[in-house]
């Protein structure tokens, strides 16, 4: 493993004068993986990729060379490469960053790894919210084609390819690959039923491989340096290199490229800290969607099978810091709102069980909660999980499971208190009177005094 | 229909172009409701009508995807869709005084539109900015590390029909019917505007520059080529 804490390969030119153009990539060595790789077998790419040992990095830590592999051998017909670039995992800012300043890194891989599986029509989704992203990506193909890396006969050698950049329509659901791909055909993005896989029947029932945006940027550099190179970053079990995102109360909060295995605290200090003279309350690992840790658990190792074994999950690497002005039930709530709206409502359990569960935390936020309303949350929480159609139901439960286990108290004190305990604008990164306190301020009468 | 003669045959053209990307027609549908809000500012009967023709498909299938995603309007949307952050972290980085703060100056609601048509109020998701927070975006383009004060004053010189630059996009934030244009896959040659990344963006490299940092091999592994060194 490498000894540096940062180790800057996908963002390595992200400073750069005009970053995203095809003149930038090319005179900082860009498409050399492409060369390498056309001259190499399309199994042989897959296995560099499985040697490397890189998993996927939208969620879910899948190997990515094991899903390639998935896909039946070619019967003639067409075979699909589709990236998801519809980042919206609460938390996740690291894909829309990437193809903002490093287009062409995105697309190099896209090329790479449609060679690899034997694809000669790949698809780009990215989510229709980022109006620049979708303009700089659109960007790059136009470049590629006229350099001759896109378009027939690529490179002199034989292999054909072309890619369809598709923006979304707003839909976190989207995110999930089957949905995403139902979406692509023209449909409403909702998730399909498992098995059939993607890699068996995905686009248009054909063989499809389904990768996220830093994944498949990863390729090109397994491919120029090695893949024994980048397993050498990372834990045995969580290989490379990858984004770290810190947001929140920090003090420089980023985007940190770090090998996998590295710890909270570890990053933290890189980032000055929790913002001055505050602690650290409350975190998420990957996104929303992954259960809250704490300060207890700054040292966890942050490789898929430390978070795992923490009892939370790896995720996207969403790293977002609450300190102690936060008011964890606010908090919970809100992702309980989101995830509400953002069911699809294909399946019963998260349709209707994310409906109580936000009705439920609003009215213990809002005062008007009882202590039964706590068993009711973790009886709605068992009535989903494991139980929902994808993976948005569980992810659901994940804030209000693990926020009961840590934050029980707080969520007492609402509802004995009648009213939440905390000042909305003690946790604001600007200073303001809140609306809730200026109320209280004026039925007190304190108000009154000079006006 | 009501599309006039010259408005139908440039849908027709701009639909079969939109319709060669892909193997498949019906794929063609999500960005052709941009395109017709690229003409009409919402999802209009009238295009509604269109997708269905085109597309070989009943008006109910389409109105039944046109519905499931919330960047499709229903009525007529404000020349800019200003969407405030409300999900938690910006929420509680203070998205919600934001929020409240706009709506308050602008006396709407959420998804209401100003009485001029300059503005449609949103709250949105996580827009994948949480590094900037609170996040704003005008017709979705960057508006980062917002206050009341700097959404106020972007609100006012919209309304006054002054320009605003986005904090990473183009130099100007265009209209919504510009933008649905781009969004239905139709560039305009606004790429090469705005800069690559923000500050945040750039904290992990900066840092690692400033202290020699990078991904070199383990001793053990084979010497990364020199390409790889060449360019650092």
């Amino acid at each position: 493993m490498s000894a540096d804490i940062l180790t800057p390969v996908l963002s390595a030119r992200w400073d750069t004068k005009r970053s995203w153009t095809l003149a930038t990539y090319e005179a900082n060595g860009g498409y050399a993986g492409l060369r390498t790789a056309l001259g190499m077998d399309q199994a042989a790419v897959v296995e560099a990729v499985k040697a490397s040992g890189l998993r996927g990095r939208g969620g879910a830590g899948f190997p990515t060379g094991m899903k390639w592999g998935f896909l039946p051998a070619p019967d003639g017909g067409p075979r699909y490469l589709v990236v998801n670039a519809d980042e919206s995992e609460p938390g996740t800012c690291k894909d829309i960053p990437l193809m903002l300043a490093s287009p062409q890194l995105l697309l190099e891989g896209v090329i790479i790894s449609s060679y690899a599986i034997d694809c000669h029509h790949a698809f780009i989704y990215v989510r229709g919210e980022v109006l620049h992203v979708y303009r700089r990506v659109l960007r790059a193909v136009e470049e590629a084609y006229r350099r001759g890396y896109l378009g027939r006969n690529i490179l002199g050698s034989g292999y054909d390819l072309d890619v369809t950049v598709h923006a979304g329509a707003g839909a976190y659901i989207c995110g999930e690959e089957t949905a995403l791909l139902d979406s692509l055909e023209g449909l409403r993005g909702q998730p399909r039923l498992k098995p059939p896989f993607p890699a068996v029947e995905g686009l248009y029932s054909r063989p499809t491989a389904v990768n996220n945006v830093e994944s498949i940027a990863s390729v090109s550099g397994i491919i120029t340096r090695g893949a024994a190179w980048f397993a050498s970053l990372g834990t045995p079990k969580s290989t490379g290199h990858a984004l770290f995102s810190l947001s929140g109360h920090v003090t420089r909060p980023g985007q940190y490229e770090a090998p996998l295995g590295v710890t909270l605290r570890e990053l933290l200090e890189l980032a000055g800290g929790v913002r001055a003279g505050h602690e650290l309350k409350f975190w998420t690992p990957g996104g929303s969607s992954t259960p809250l840790l704490t300060a207890e658990h700054l040292d966890i190792a942050l490789d898929y099978e430390s978070v795992g074994e923490a009892g939370s999950m790896l995720g996207t690497r969403a790293l977002q810091i609450f300190d102690e002005t936060t008011c964890a039930v606010r908090a919970i709530a809100r992702w309980t709102k989101f995830y509400e709206h953002e069911s699809c409502g294909k399946c019963t359990p998260c349709r209707e069980g994310t409906f109580w569960l936000r009705r439920i935390l609003d009215r213990i936020e809002g005062g008007t909660g009882t202590m039964d309303d706590l068993d009711v949350l973790l009886d709605t929480c068992d009535n989903i999980l494991g139980r929902a159609f994808c993976a948005l139901g569980d992810a659901a439960t994940s804030p209000i499971l693990s926020g009961l286990q840590f934050f029980r108290a707080e969520f007492e004190e609402h509802i004995t208190r009648h009213g939440c305990p905390f000042d909305p604008a003690a946790a604001a990164l600007f200073e303001y009177t809140s609306r809730s306190r200026e109320n209280e301020v004026a039925l007190s009468g304190a108000g009154t005094v000079g006006a | 229909m009501s599309y006039d003669a010259t408005t139908h045959a440039s849908l027709t053209a701009d639909a079969a172009a939109i319709i060669a990307r892909y193997p498949q027609r019906r794929s063609a549908l999500l960005p052709m409701l941009h395109l017709v809000q690229s003409v009409d500012g919402y999802v209009s009967p009238d295009g509604i009508a269109f997708c269905a023709e085109t597309l070989d498909l009943a008006t109910a299938e389409v109105s039944a995807v046109a519905t499931f995603y919330t960047q499709f309007k229903r009525h007529p949307n404000g020349t800019y869709t200003v969407g405030v952050c409300t999900n938690t972290l910006c929420a509680i980085m203070g998205g919600d005084e934001v929020f409240d703060s706009l709506a308050d100056h602008l006396d709407v609601g959420p998804d209401e539109t100003t009485e001029d048509g300059a503005i449609t109020l949103e709250r949105i998701e996580c827009n994948a900015a949480c590094d900037y927070a609170p996040v704003m975006m005008v017709n979705w383009e960057f508006f980062d590390n917002q206050t009341p004060e700097s959404a106020r004053a972007v609100v006012e010189r919209l309304r006054g029909g002054k320009q605003v630059a986005p904090s990473r996009g183009a130099n100007s934030v265009c209209t919504f019917k510009q933008m649905s244009r781009v969004l239905a896959g139709f560039t305009d040659g606004r790429a090469d505007e705005g800069i690559g990344a923000g500050p945040a963006t750039l904290a992990g490299l900066d840092l690692a520059k400033d202290n020699g940092w990078a991904a070199e091999a383990a001793p053990t592994a084979p010497a990364a080529p020199n390409k790889a060194k060449e360019t650092r």
